[in-house]
């Protein structure tokens, strides 16, 4: 009766006050790099951007000025093309996967997206490479865009099928129910209903794509030239960034500078849109 | 001699290797409501479902014996040809959560990609809301998801949705069970309209509900067909004695 209970309850409160503490300190921790990368490549790449910088092309060492509009063209162009060529492979298989998620062509087509996701860019990169800069006679902007839908792929799969199969199957048998043909459903029921997670995973797909630099390496191969023909090789901006910033004269780095913030940018105003579209275009169930 | 429009013989569903339609033979006649009762588990939503040829969506699930739809065998149909003439209303309503009102109700037309003339479109959805009692609720927010509506009001939506397909034979699977009281008496009202024009086939697995709407009374237990009569017979002298300890609550 006068023992009184407080001191272990007051430690097990401590203690409980405790683990509060330090679970906030970690979740603010985890913001702490990305603060420190944007605001250290805005610090060093804002004064280098202006309109000169963003229509006009490198100049040759020695001459100070120039821009990076090669860069900025080329990687919109390789971008746009493998977004093209992946997302409706991409949206298509995720819909398949979805559809029959207990056949054996499901089973090891997902195994493949998921094996393919984790492999090595650089690798992607020498597999084009061998597939087709060789057999092409020279490097292509074309080739790099196939390495990046590559790389694209796996993230446009499995954010369809994680989409598509939240949806109530009561949904599909309303319209089967009304008599409408199966290609219906999936075109006019299916998809509509889950656009826009399937809309946020290409979004995604893009800004992870855009800054890869490493399957561009041997494909794409860069381009000191402003260029518009996919058959020959282009510059891009991670490319521009990799071969400007480790050169030794400052004006090329402060191009990389440049460029670095334009790339980050890019990939936090896709970022931002995308939550922007979940947001919006979710259908309410 | 009454017309019968749906005819089973010796029909039998399965789930892989799960009997659950045993052997039922039964004549289904024009405009009529017709409750089909029994516990759960018993088979009464999938004979329902084969009717119309749902059933067989299910991985594994398949079906013998005849189906009749007048004189043509269901089995031997296109499904979508079956759907059409055989329109259905679900135990939870499922109106399609991206398109408004007005397209939900000629959902059958537009997501096939049949273009009416504005003219027939506008009649239609207001021919089949004021069917289903659901006009005068919505006709100001017709271009509003119909996501929107009470549970009660969606289930009417997704009734004049079948409505505008013009079939002959509903089905209702459990109707009314997702609903609340007064959705439930203005559903049930609705069918009392409803089968001067249609023959319904209502699923239910409140007995009260079968005694109000229904002419016809199908009892089913274990899978098996036991009793089919008209309500009120069934219901104050039954023939079978399962159907009468399910009536008078010996077992449920």
């Amino acid at each position: 009766m006068n023992k009184k209970p407080t001191s272990p309850i007051n430690y097990r409160l401590a203690k409980s006050r405790a683990y509060q503490v330090l679970i906030i300190i970690f979740a603010m921790a985890i913001t702490i790099p990305l603060f420190f990368i944007i605001g250290y490549i805005f610090v060093q790449g804002v004064q280098k951007i202006n309109w000169t910088f963003l229509t006009h092309i490198p100049k040759p060492v020695g001459e100070s000025g120039g821009g990076i509009a090669n860069a900025l063209v080329g990687s919109l162009i390789i971008v746009a093309v493998a977004a093209v060529i992946a997302i409706p492979i991409g949206i298509m298989c995720g819909i398949y996967l979805s559809e029959n998620k207990r056949s054996k062509l499901a089973y090891w087509s997902r195994l493949s997206v998921d094996i393919l996701q984790g492999v090595p860019s650089i690798v992607i990169g020498i597999v084009v490479y061998f597939w087709i800069v060789k057999p092409a006679g020279g490097f292509s902007a074309f080739s790099g865009s196939i390495a990046l839908a590559i790389m694209m792929l796996p993230i446009v799969v499995r954010s369809t099928e994680e989409t598509l199969k939240l949806l109530p199957d009561s949904l599909k048998e309303a319209a089967l129910a009304l008599g409408i043909p199966y290609h219906r459903v999936i075109l006019s029921v299916i998809v509509p209903c889950g656009i826009s997670g399937i809309l946020s995973g290409v979004i995604l797909s893009v800004a992870r794509i855009a800054g890869e630099t490493a399957p561009l390496l041997f494909t794409a191969f860069g381009n000191p030239y402003l260029s518009g023909d996919i058959r020959k090789p282009m510059q891009s901006l991670p490319l521009l960034i990799f071969n400007y910033a480790t050169s030794p004269y400052d004006d090329w780095r402060d191009l990389a500078w440049g460029a670095s913030l334009i790339l980050l940018l890019w990939v936090l105003l896709l970022n931002i849109f995308t939550k922007v579209i979940t947001r919006r275009w979710k259908i309410q169930l | 001699m009454e017309d019968t429009i749906v005819r089973a013989q010796n029909f039998n569903a399965y789930f892989g290797t799960n009997h659950v339609v045993k052997n039922v033979n039964i004549d289904l006649p024009r405009n009529n409501a017709i409750a089909v009762m029994g516990p759960s588990g018993c088979g009464k939503t999938t004979f329902l479902r084969c009717i119309n040829r749902m059933h067989e969506l299910i991985a594994g699930a398949h079906v013998d014996g005849k189906m009749y739809l007048h004189q043509e065998d269901i089995y031997d149909m296109h499904p979508i040809f079956v759907r059409l003439k055989i329109g259905m209303v679900f135990q939870r309503p499922n109106p399609f959560p991206n398109l408004s009102i007005y397209d939900n109700v000629i959902a059958g037309y537009k997501l096939v990609g049949m273009k009416l003339p504005k003219a027939e479109r506008d009649q239609k959805v207001e021919e089949s809301l004021t069917k289903a009692a659901l006009w005068n609720e919505v006709k100001d927010s017709l271009h509003k998801k119909g996501t929107f509506l009470s549970g009660g009001q969606q289930q009417r939506l997704c009734i004049a949705r079948a409505i505008a397909m013009e079939p002959e034979v509903m089905l209702f699977d459990e109707p009314t069970s997702a609903l609340d009281p007064i959705s439930t008496a203005s559903i049930e009202e609705l069918f009392f309209e409803l089968k001067k024009s249609y023959t319904l086939i209502i699923v239910t697995h409140n007995m009260q509900q079968a005694a109000r709407v229904s002419d016809r009374t199908a009892f089913f237990y274990l899978g098996e067909l036991v009793e089919f009569d008209d309500t009120k017979q069934m219901f104050t002298n039954p023939k079978d004695l399962r159907t009468q300890n399910y009536i008078t609550g010996r077992f449920s």
